[in-house]
């Protein structure tokens, strides 16, 4: 069970957590041609390593936020506001 | 072997029964099952899983692979408990097993429970290295949890004669206690095991508590605890492993430290020893049994016996060098009965009661092992340290560090003096002394699992390479201990029989460390606590009312409410025409509801909606439904304006977290430029359905203040209201296709609310109706319900929602733009008579085109909603089918699994299609 | 012979040393990558392969899953796929001459709702329009075919019903591992173990070989079933793929006395299991929520499948946790595997099987052999490409049956 320090209300379990996947997406919008829109929709990175993932607080604040977690260990290096750099995450 | 003396452990003052295999027992409290066995003389346990040998306690611990007993009886009986970490109370009922544990019906009383807890530094492990990390640690006031899974402090000084600070350790064992019982932040376990390394130093802790015969209803007897350390010692020290050799597996064979261990804690000692050592350390088996009268001689596997075996000499010992055991000798029932050895060139046979073995330490490491990637800090003999000074200061270094990383000083602890100290490293590496005559069947490398040394040939013959593949060959390892005395010989013997490749190494375990049981990992979840029971305001009327419940996700619904001596599909017939000729009340409370406010509210949900709701006017409500990325349709519901900056949005009760999420996904990050906000309201509204011709006049009644005329309160328009004296919303939407209103009030006034509409409805006769008849009435509208007339593929078009769509942006646009969506064989809702309007079809069925064709039959659609309409005399239903709207006039068949059904595809809506009966 | 060694055979395989190339290269040598192998020598007549593990044969999802075998998939596509695949376990033991424990005892999914019954019952119509054997119970017959569950109404979701595949059942793991894999080296593929892909060999477009921790290695045709790892294979090769690799977790009981007679399933409280033919209880649940590598997953994602099984099975409630493990599982938007030709001329896939794989052992295998065999797409795999996804084509199966309204 992963600890996950929300950047509003500190550390806590993750089952008050859902896991939102891939950070940092852009929404490509509804003009997008069909690559790319595939890609959006199905596509996520998936490496082996530091991974900058999106988590949201659903039993406690409700606030999305970003989290940099290695994948190979569940470490995590840190976690971040929506609107923070990657460089603030702690 | 028997009690000579009351041990350390066991209380002479305290004397107890129990029953073993349906004889009855003495023993003294602090006695474990495997001690008391072992002092009334029990010598076999149990019997080998595939050989039938007898088999006798072979530890004094969690490494025992012999002595496993079903403990308790009837539903609070519990399989394959080890002897050795079973304490006894009395009256305990225990039988032995070999390897299969049996399950007893019945009821369980015992009750176990959870809990969590934090602390600065977590110590795992009670001996000496553990017990000096918790007292430097918490010197400072950080917050301890120090947990040992015997019953007693001091792991290894409880068997081992040592001294600190000139006195026995025991007695520094007692002054670091009671130091850390007095200081208020630290928590002391004991009878608790560190059995699951979790992500961020959080740790599963199984705390034993005293148990009774008969179990005790009230007190849990065990705890399931979840700590979360900022820091985390392990102190975990080490086990002893055995030597293999031919016949090692006979009762009387046991690891030296455990004859030590239960002379020391049991006062249990045998008449005869004699000791096979690799090592120093196997010598103070030796010496303390020497001073209790024990006839003992050993045999050392190193050339040179050393000062300490020298030192035995001089106190008429007789000590063999470099010599090892090579097999043993049973009497007629399998016991032990001399141990055969070879010293050099010599060989012979010396008769004993117990072969103690000592075949060197090795350090405990299953915890660390599940998550090697943490950092936390081993300690003492967990880390190869193997004298006690070592061990205390690594402790204290490890306390003091770990607190001070975590944010707290600590006074330079003192530094206790040992002496004189033991050397317990391993001494000579021996895992196995090969059979004599060549046979290695009987060279047992798992003794829980009879794994030979002839079993590990038979693998590597085989072209086995890999310890893993190894473990799954022979199966060493897989046993309840997890080969925590196997895994190693297995992978060491493997290894050196096949010459010069690289080492094997050692099989992975995995968590828990110990076994845990069922009932402990779900806690206090069973029965009426499972899971919450999620119930509406006017829950106790419907129950009164003999409701038929249905689950809906956590939510009780009721389905239908029968009359005495009525079948569900005559309650739901009744229900539905109450609804269609007079008038009928439903609970739609669990319905999601979601408060949508700001300046940039109509903006927000024009993006989520298909439909364009910035258009919506002030009181006024609109049926709207919303798709996912993808496309296909995510969920639908009622939209109401209550203001300009504030929308009142429902959900189906399936979706109500789903899209409220949803919303707030996007919200934040994807628009946090709108300004918007949203609020779940689902429990805090009841929310009912007064439907049919007559339903004007119920709510008439209740709301006096109230213009409901049909140019007042036009379908679709919202409005607060005063209900029955409650200020509430009435809305006129219809989900039947009848005059019907909403009722919406705070949930405190649900339960009024709904018994006054109940009263307002008894002079005409109004009817309760549930999901059943909902399900009907709707369908006989051709309106559909997310999930169930649609699917992962379906989208809005599909659904016959496309009149929906606008020419504005909103999310899975995109989606619906590929070609797939436009292809004209998607599957489409319809609706569908059978041609026998006897015929109800199931729900599922599969229609296809050609009911002749040869299984696998291409199908065409399937059955979605399907129902006996009372209105329309007949059977009729919904289906989404491959180009539906193209076959509407077709025929089409079900093939059942007894007939099949001729269908003709139609128009969904079945019932008022011009819509006037919605105006009543 | 101890009876719990299953009467492992004398010879299981070589441990060769690669040859320069290959005409075919298995990257993976796990079960399906094992299978994959022993079809192309077998039915193809192509056996100068070799099957390349980074680990050891079946290190992966191979021991890491409950064995549970069925094919009552809801779409045509994935139930003619799984279908070919039981068909095949049906004969299995006798091809590889192998006990492999493959026992037909049953597959229920019980059900706990409305809305289940709904998405069970299509089902039921579904696989008997196709050819395979599904049958709907109600509670009183859950409780003739499997006396130990709990049918009791009061519990919290009490069972109303239960799907039924009697041809379903679990098989032993192991056995399987060692069975396809001494198939395959009978028939000449080189089993290669702790040979760990790290790079791919390209001419233009076209892959030529592989490097390795034993050097390099060249092929004609290459198959990536790297279940657990395809996303790190993929990008070595230059491509992505729609893949997210999450922790999928099991557990196993000690061994207790036989109790349980079919494999049983719970939509409702998420929950599957059996008892293996040694005795001990196999169960698992969903995947962790989130990507990983780690092969660990969450503990309380274990404690609440067990409260999950005690509702069904209140006998359970003594018998103890033994061990627990996690595999990754590879799980692609639609829960549909993708096997076919990728953007790399030579170079296929087979991946995607999520939570399912262990089922799909010789079907995954019969159809990539096919494949590689023959440069395209086996007949029964062709909506199964990687090019699904930019067309919107999927093949959704955990959502084919939606959920609650």
């Amino acid at each position: 069970m992963l600890q996950i320090r929300c950047p509003w209300c500190g550390p806590r379990d993750e089952p008050e957590f859902r896991y939102g996947g891939e950070a940092h997406l852009r929404f490509p919008g509804n003009e997008a041609d069909p690559a790319a829109w595939a890609r959006f929709l199905y596509y996520r990175d998936n490496p082996a390593g530091a991974y900058r993932e999106r988590w949201v607080h659903t039993a406690g604040c409700r606030q999305w936020f970003h989290v940099i977690r290695d994948t190979t260990s569940h470490r995590i290096l840190g976690s971040y506001r929506l609107d923070e750099p990657p460089e603030r995450a702690r | 072997m028997r009690r000579l003396r009351p041990g350390t452990a066991t209380d002479p003052a305290k004397p107890l029964s129990f029953r073993w295999n349906g004889t009855a027992f003495d023993a003294l409290a602090g006695d474990t099952l495997a001690s008391g066995l072992l002092a009334n003389g029990v010598r076999v346990v149990g019997s080998s899983v595939s050989f039938g040998r007898p088999r006798g306690v072979m530890s004094a611990g969690l490494e025992e692979a012999h002595a496993f007993a079903q403990i308790g009886e009837g539903g609070a009986s519990e399989p394959l408990m080890r002897a050795t970490t079973v304490d006894l109370h009395h009256g305990l009922v225990a039988r032995g097993l070999s390897t299969k544990g049996t399950l007893v019906q019945g009821d369980d009383p015992a009750r176990f429970e959870k809990r969590h807890g934090h602390c600065d530094v977590l110590v795992v492990g009670g001996g000496p290295a553990g017990l000096a990390a918790a007292w430097a640690a918490s010197a400072g006031g950080a917050r301890v949890i120090l947990v040992e899974t015997t019953a007693r402090w001091g792991g290894a000084l409880g068997r081992d004669l040592e001294l600190i600070d000139g006195a026995p350790a025991l007695a520094w064992v007692d002054r670091i206690t009671r130091d850390l019982a007095a200081r208020p932040e630290v928590t002391a376990l004991r009878r608790t095991t560190a059995a699951v390394s979790l992500d961020q130093n959080g740790v599963v802790l199984v705390e034993r508590l005293p148990e009774t015969t008969p179990p005790d209803r009230i007190r849990p007897i065990r705890r399931l605890w979840q700590v979360r350390a900022r820091a985390v010692v392990v102190a975990t020290g080490a086990l002893e492993r055995g030597v293999v050799f031919q016949d090692n597996d006979r009762p009387g064979v046991m690891l030296a430290s455990a004859v030590r261990s239960y002379w020391h804690l049991h006062g249990i000692a045998p008449a005869t020893v004699v000791l096979f050592t690799t090592n120093d350390d196997g010598y103070r088996t030796a010496f303390d049994l020497v001073e209790a009268g024990v006839l003992v001689r050993v045999l050392d596997a190193r050339e040179s016996i050393g000062p300490v075996g020298e030192q035995a000499r001089a106190r008429g010992i007789e000590v063999l060098s470099n010599a090892v055991v090579a097999g043993t000798r049973a009497d007629q029932a399998g016991l032990l009965a001399a141990a055969r050895f070879q010293a050099g060139r010599r060989q012979g046979e010396w008769p004993c009661e117990v072969l103690a073995v000592a075949g060197g330490y090795q350090p405990l490491l299953d915890l660390p092992a599940q998550r090697p990637d943490q950092s936390h800090r081993i300690v003492g003999a967990a880390a190869g340290q193997w004298s006690l000074a070592e061990c205390l200061l690594d402790g204290l270094d490890a306390g003091v560090a770990a607190a001070e990383a975590v944010g707290f000083g600590s006074p330079g602890p003192t530094r206790p003096v040992v002496g004189p100290d033991w050397d317990r490293s391993p001494g000579t590496t021996l895992w196995q002394v090969p059979a004599p005559d060549g046979d290695e069947t009987r060279s047992f490398v798992d003794l829980h699992r009879d794994v030979t040394v002839a079993g590990l040939d038979r693998a590597l013959g085989a072209g086995v390479r890999s310890v893993e593949h190894l473990k799954r060959y022979t199966l060493a390892g897989t046993g309840i201990e997890q080969g925590k005395s196997a895994k190693a010989a297995a992978g060491a013997i493997a290894s050196d029989r096949l010459g010069s490749e690289k080492p094997l190494g050692v099989s992975t375990g995995r968590p828990p460390t110990e076994p845990i049981a069922f009932a402990l990992l779900a806690g206090r979840a069973r029965g009426d606590l499972f899971e919450p029971v999620r119930t509406t305001p006017a829950h106790p009327a419907h129950v009164a009312a003999g409701a038929v419940f249905e689950n809906v996700g956590q939510w009780k619904r009721p389905r239908y409410f029968p009359r005495p001596g009525e079948t569900m599909a005559e309650a739901v017939a009744r229900e539905a025409r109450a609804v269609r000729t007079g008038v009928a009340i439903m609970d739609a409370s669990t319905l999601g509801k979601i408060e949508v406010q700001g300046a940039d509210a109509a903006e927000f949900l024009d993006r989520l909606y298909l439909n364009r709701l910035s258009s919506l006017k002030v009181g006024r409500a609109r049926y709207a439904a919303m798709c996912r990325l993808d496309g296909t349709v995510f969920d639908d519901g009622v939209v109401m304006r209550l203001a300009p900056d504030r929308f009142f949005v429902t959900t189906s009760t399936g979706h109500a977290a789903s899209v409220f999420e949803w919303m707030e996904e996007w919200r934040q990050t994807e628009w946090p430029d709108l300004e918007v906000w949203t609020t779940s309201t689902t429990e805090q509204w009841a929310t009912y359905a007064v439907a049919g011709p007559q339903a004007r006049t119920v709510v008439q009644s209740v709301a006096p203040t109230c213009d409901l005329s049909r140019e007042g309160f036009p379908f679709l328009g919202v409005r607060p209201a005063t209900i029955a004296g409650i200020a509430g919303l009435l809305a006129r939407v219809s989900f039947s296709g009848e005059l019907a209103f909403e009722v919406m009030v705070q949930s405190r006034h649900g339960l009024a609310v709904w018994n006054a509409l109940l009263e307002a409805g008894t002079p005409l006769g109004m009817a309760r109706y549930g999901l059943e008849a909902l399900s009907l009435l709707r369908a006989e509208k051709g309106y559909l319900i997310v999930g169930q007339d649609t699917d992962a593929d379906t989208s809005p078009i599909d659904a016959g929602l496309g009149w929906m769509i606008s020419d504005k942006d909103f999310l899975g646009r995109r989606s619906l733009e590929m070609a797939t969506h436009r292809r004209s064989d998607r599957k489409q809702l319809v609706g569908f008579l059978p041609s026998d309007p006897a015929i109800v079809l199931p729900e599922g069925a599969q229609f296809v085109a050609d009911p002749t064709q040869p299984k696998p039959m291409t199908m065409i659609g399937h059955v979605t909603t399907s129902h006996p309409s009372p209105t329309l005399g007949r059977s009729f239903g919904l289906a989404l089918v491959r180009g539906g709207r193209d076959r509407i006039g077709h025929i089409v068949h079900a093939p059942l699994e007894d007939r099949t059904v001729a269908v003709e595809i139609v128009d969904p809506v079945f019932y008022d299609k011009a819509g006037a009966r919605r105006d009543g | 012979m101890p009876e719990h060694a299953f009467h492992n055979p004398d010879f299981l395989w070589r441990n060769p040393d690669p040859k320069p190339s290959y005409d075919v290269i298995v990257v993976g040598g796990g079960l399906h990558g094992l299978a994959t192998g022993y079809y192309l020598a077998k039915n193809h007549g192509i056996a100068n392969v070799a099957v390349v593990e980074r680990a050891w044969l079946g290190s992966g999802n191979a021991v890491r899953n409950t064995t549970i075998i069925r094919s009552n998939y809801l779409r045509d596509e994935s139930a003619a796929l799984y279908e070919h695949s039981l068909k095949l376990w049906e004969t299995l033991a006798e091809a590889l001459d192998y006990d492999l424990l493959f026992d037909q005892r049953g597959v229920l999914q019980l059900h706990h709702s409305q809305a289940d019954v709904r998405s069970g019952t299509r089902l039921v119509h579904a696989l008997r329009l196709n050819g395979i054997d599904a049958e709907w119970l109600d509670t009183e017959s859950v409780k003739e075919f499997c006396p130990l569950i709990n049918t009791s109404q009061d519990i919290r979701y009490p069972v109303v019903g239960a799907f039924l595949q009697r041809r379903g059942g679990i098989a032993r793991h192991d056995a399987v591992v060692f069975a396809l894999a001494r198939a395959a080296n009978r028939l000449g593929v080189d089993l290669i173990q702790d040979c760990q892909v790290t790079g791919f060999e390209k001419a233009g477009d076209r892959v030529t070989g592989i490097v390795t921790s034993k050097g390099r290695i060249g092929a004609g045709r290459i198959g990536l079933v790297g279940a657990g790892r395809t996303p790190l294979l993929a990008a070595m090769a230059g491509f992505p793929v729609p893949i997210q690799s999450s922790p999928l977790q099991a557990l196993v009981s000690e061994i207790v006395d036989q109790v349980l007679n079919c494999v049983v399933m719970s939509s409702g409280v998420h929950v599957y299991l059996s008892q293996a033919h040694k005795g001990e209880l196999v169960m698992g649940a969903g995947r962790d929520g989130y990507t990983s590598y780690a092969q660990r997953g969450s503990f309380h994602i274990i404690e609440q499948q067990v409260a999950d099984a005690l509702q069904l099975f209140p006998l359970f409630g003594r018998i103890h946790l033994l061990r627990t493990w996690a595999g990754i599982v590879d799980v692609a938007p639609d829960a549909s595997p993708i096997i076919g030709p990728t953007p790399v001329e030579n170079l296929f896939l087979n991946c995607g099987w999520g939570t399912g794989g262990f089922k799909a052992t010789p079907g995954s295998g019969w159809v990539f052999a096919d494949t590689l065999a023959n440069g395209r797409p086996h007949p029964l795999v062709v909506p199964f490409g990687l090019d699904r996804f930019e067309r919107g084509d999927l093949l959704d199966e955990h959502g084919a049956a939606a959920v609650a309204h």
